[in-house]
């Protein structure tokens, strides 16, 4: 027995320091292109932003600002002109030096007529980059904006080089900790350690991000060590597998994902508020929870995620109740219901949400088709060209609800109030009244049931004992992996 | 016909009754398959739910009744379209072939093989994918694929009754070419039509299944039997039993359609009678 134990522990320890600083990353989906300033698929974040490309400032893991190639900034007293401090010595991947030009490129490029960032709205209010010596650069704005610290640290504001920029999309240079070594498409992005970091030394090696798109494949690899670290395991139901195994960490966090059912605003009848409404009273939001997410999700009333602190909870507003749901649909003069689509994405939290979905829409009358499919599909179909009645999907980009404010976005809210008050937050320059506009903001698309609001989806991060430093949330779509090590590894 | 070919009694027994559940449960089923029930989901198979629970609530045993009937439904269709439009044409090259139309013939079964070089999940992928996923794009494809293997059946079988008497007989006494075919050629070759049929069937029962299986087939809720194995893969480390029932039927239902195509080639096979015959001589 006590041999048995011996050997036990000498394989388990031997085990431990045999581990490779080379970490691997399990990741879903994996990216179209590897270019964050070009692509608007979070999958590109989540290899590159941190690791390979670094912004003038950063957002960590807890979604602050901190100071990433400007050292430090001054914002003028009118809230309308920065002035960033860039860090010295820094080299691209390329060797090219950084400096106060590739800003100015950078954030001309995003914004250029012909650019083709999926966030050109960041860099919409700048209206002078000067360059004040090459290592200070002045940004001044039409008027002062409150998010465009935060804004500016996303992957689509990123850094390039002018040399390297056209490339990025498959040989990406950036400046951060790791650089670019090979992509193998339908398997994995290599990166290695960037000897000549500005910054802090990486405590990696380097790391191998593998894209694993079956979650049951993803199960088995976990288990058979071949990932060190699932940032955002896909199968919930499979969480507590892993939590009663002593070789794993699971931590459950959130992301920024608030998962809505979608409705198209603009087609009967679902133009109808009393419509609207009904669906929301249908809606029960704890089934939803348990039967799609196996628990793991945070019920949302609006498009806000409840981690910040201007949230409002209005779950309540329109609570889970048919009696009501099926009088509002009687006024409608849909008293008999009616027939109508629910095209469905790929992730498996929106086929699951999706049938539960049909199942609860059912009981007040709404017959649901479902039409499950591809993200090209559905990308052409209900982003793009509008043509659905419902879907459900993740809105995974931090502090996004003023994409209500345009009306032609993919469920069709048109609303002059709400353009307003968005009009209102991009000028506000004073925090109460921001968080104010906020509030009001979150209760007036709740009030008018723009869509049906679910959840936040949940990160459900699972990892290996020794792997130290991931993130718990998704305050933004990345897994910087700058201050990740290996315990016992060095 | 004394004695039936036991291959024949167990395969008819294990078809007629997965046919009877299919029939039942237009009538009946002991929940409603459609019927959400978060708070008991994964309940072990036992007396309330006799296969158990899904990672809804949604009783299994309700599942796989209405996913047996609809995998049967799909089979059925598509093999009869393979029937409908492989059947005469096999008969129309035939009867081409054998009257100095061999052009035809060859035009016929060159495009029979073109049909016939996909695979058939290959081609089922892409109906499906231009058309969209559904039970009745699922039902095309698996028939489509099935209209060569009978027409290519149906051309053997009727080139070899073509060479005998009594059709010359016919023609002398001036029957026409597609009154022979269906008054004598198709009588003939009816027996190697039913065999192939029912091994059609066992195929195209594992077709719609791998094709709900990577959801292209039948859509949620309507239950299918291919898309609870799929969705049962995350769950079959603490819920196997979500798997072995969708599972076990269909390996069951496959199982009991090619043993009763056995035992009918057995019984209709008059070549392999006399073999059979002159086995037990020897």
């Amino acid at each position: 027995m006590k041999i048995t134990g011996l050997l036990l522990l000498f394989y388990l320890t031997s085990k431990t320091t045999a581990l490779a600083v080379i970490l691997n990353v399990g990741l879903q989906l994996e990216p179209p292109n590897l270019d964050p300033t070009s692509g608007a698929a979070a999958a590109i974040d989540e290899v590159v932003y941190g690791n390979i490309f670094e912004g003038l400032v950063r957002i960590n893991k807890d979604g602050d600002v901190l100071p990433g190639l400007a050292l430090f900034w001054e914002i003028s007293t009118d809230g309308r002109s920065y002035v960033f401090h860039l860090a010295e010595g820094v080299k691209f991947h390329d060797g090219s030096n950084f400096d106060a030009e590739d800003v100015k490129f950078s954030f001309n490029r995003a914004r250029a007529e012909n650019s083709t960032n999926a966030k050109k709205y960041i860099f919409a209010p700048i209206v002078l980059i000067d360059i004040l010596d090459p290592l200070t650069i002045m940004i001044t704005l039409d008027h002062a904006r409150p998010d465009f610290l935060f804004n500016i640290g996303l992957g689509d504001a990123v850094i390039v080089a002018p040399e390297s920029a056209s490339d990025n999309a498959f040989n990406p240079v950036g400046t951060g900790p790791f650089r670019f070594k090979k992509w193998v498409r339908g398997d994995r992005v290599e990166l290695v350690k960037n000897d000549d970091y500005w910054g802090l030394e990486p405590r990696l090696e380097g790391a191998v991000f593998k894209f694993i798109p079956d979650p049951l494949s993803a199960y088995t690899a976990m288990m058979a060590g071949d990932i060190d670290t699932f940032p955002n395991y896909p199968a919930p139901e499979n969480l507590f597998l892993f939590d009663r195994d002593a070789r794993f960490d699971v931590v459950v966090g959130l992301t920024a994902g608030e998962t809505i059912l979608a409705i198209n605003n603009k087609k009967t009848p679902f133009d109808n508020i009393l419509v609207r409404k009904a669906i929301a009273h249908a809606i029960n939001r704890k089934e939803i929870i348990n039967g799609a997410m196996f628990g793991n999700a945070e019920p949302i009333g609006t498009h806000f995620a409840p981690s910040h602190p201007d949230y409002v909870d209005l779950t309540g507003l329109y609570p889970f109740d048919l009696g009501k749901a099926r009088a509002l649909m009687k006024e409608a003069g849909y008293e008999n219901g009616f027939e109508a689509t629910l095209k469905l994405p790929p992730p498996t939290y929106a086929r699951r949400t999706g049938e539960l979905i049909s199942v609860e829409l059912g009981r007040i009358g709404i017959k649901l088709k479902i039409e499950n499919m591809e993200w090209a599909q559905w990308i052409d179909q209900v982003l793009r060209n509008r043509n659905f009645d419902l879907t459900v999907v993740s809105h995974v980009e931090p502090m996004d609800i003023n994409i209500y404010a345009n009306p032609n976005y993919y469920f069709g809210y048109d609303n002059a109030d709400f353009q307003e008050i968005i009009a209102k937050i991009d000028e506000s320059t004073d925090a109460a009244e921001t968080s104010r506009l906020y509030k009001e903001a979150e209760r007036k698309i709740a009030e008018d049931a723009v869509n049906g609001y679910l959840y936040q989806l949940g990160k459900f991060g699972v990892w290996k004992k020794e792997v130290k430093g991931m993130w718990t949330n998704y305050p933004i779509r990345s897994n910087d992996l700058r201050d990740v090590y290996i315990e016992g590894a060095n | 016909m004394k004695h039936l070919p036991l291959s024949f009694i167990v395969g008819g027994i294990l078809t007629l009754t997965f046919t009877l559940v299919a029939i039942l449960s237009f009538i009946w089923t002991p929940y409603d398959v459609e019927a959400i029930n978060i708070a008991g989901k994964f309940a072990m198979p036992g007396l309330d739910h006799l296969m158990g629970t899904d990672h809804f609530g949604r009783d299994i045993f309700s599942m796989v009744m209405v996913g047996t009937r609809n995998a049967i439904a799909v089979s059925l269709v598509a093999v009869g379209i393979g029937m409908i439009l492989g059947v005469p044409l096999g008969l129309w090259a035939a009867g081409s072939r054998m009257n100095g139309g061999s052009l035809i013939d060859e035009i016929l079964m060159r495009g029979n093989d073109l049909v016939f070089a996909f695979p058939s999940l290959l081609m089922a992928i892409m109906i499906t994918a231009v058309f969209g996923p559904g039970a009745i794009n699922a039902i095309i494809a698996i028939g489509i694929f099935n209209i060569p293997v009978f027409a290519r059946m149906t051309r053997g079988g009727a080139l070899s009754i073509w060479t005998r008497d009594y059709i010359m007989a016919a023609r002398v006494a001036g029957k026409g070419n597609m009154r022979i075919s269906y008054e004598h050629i198709l009588p003939n070759i009816l027996n190697i039509l039913i065999v192939q049929a029912t091994i059609q069937f066992s195929i195209a029962i594992i077709a719609e299944a791998s094709l709900s299986y990577v959801g292209l087939g039948t859509q949620p809720p309507n239950p299918s039997l291919g898309r609870m194995l799929n969705e049962a893969q995350t769950m079959i480390f603490f819920a196997p039993w979500l798997a072995y029932f969708p599972g076990g039927v269909i390996v069951a239902m496959v199982l009991g359609l090619n043993l009763m195509g056995d035992g009918l080639r057995d019984m209709l096979d008059p070549k392999l009678k006399k073999r059979k015959a002159s086995d037990v001589t020897a």
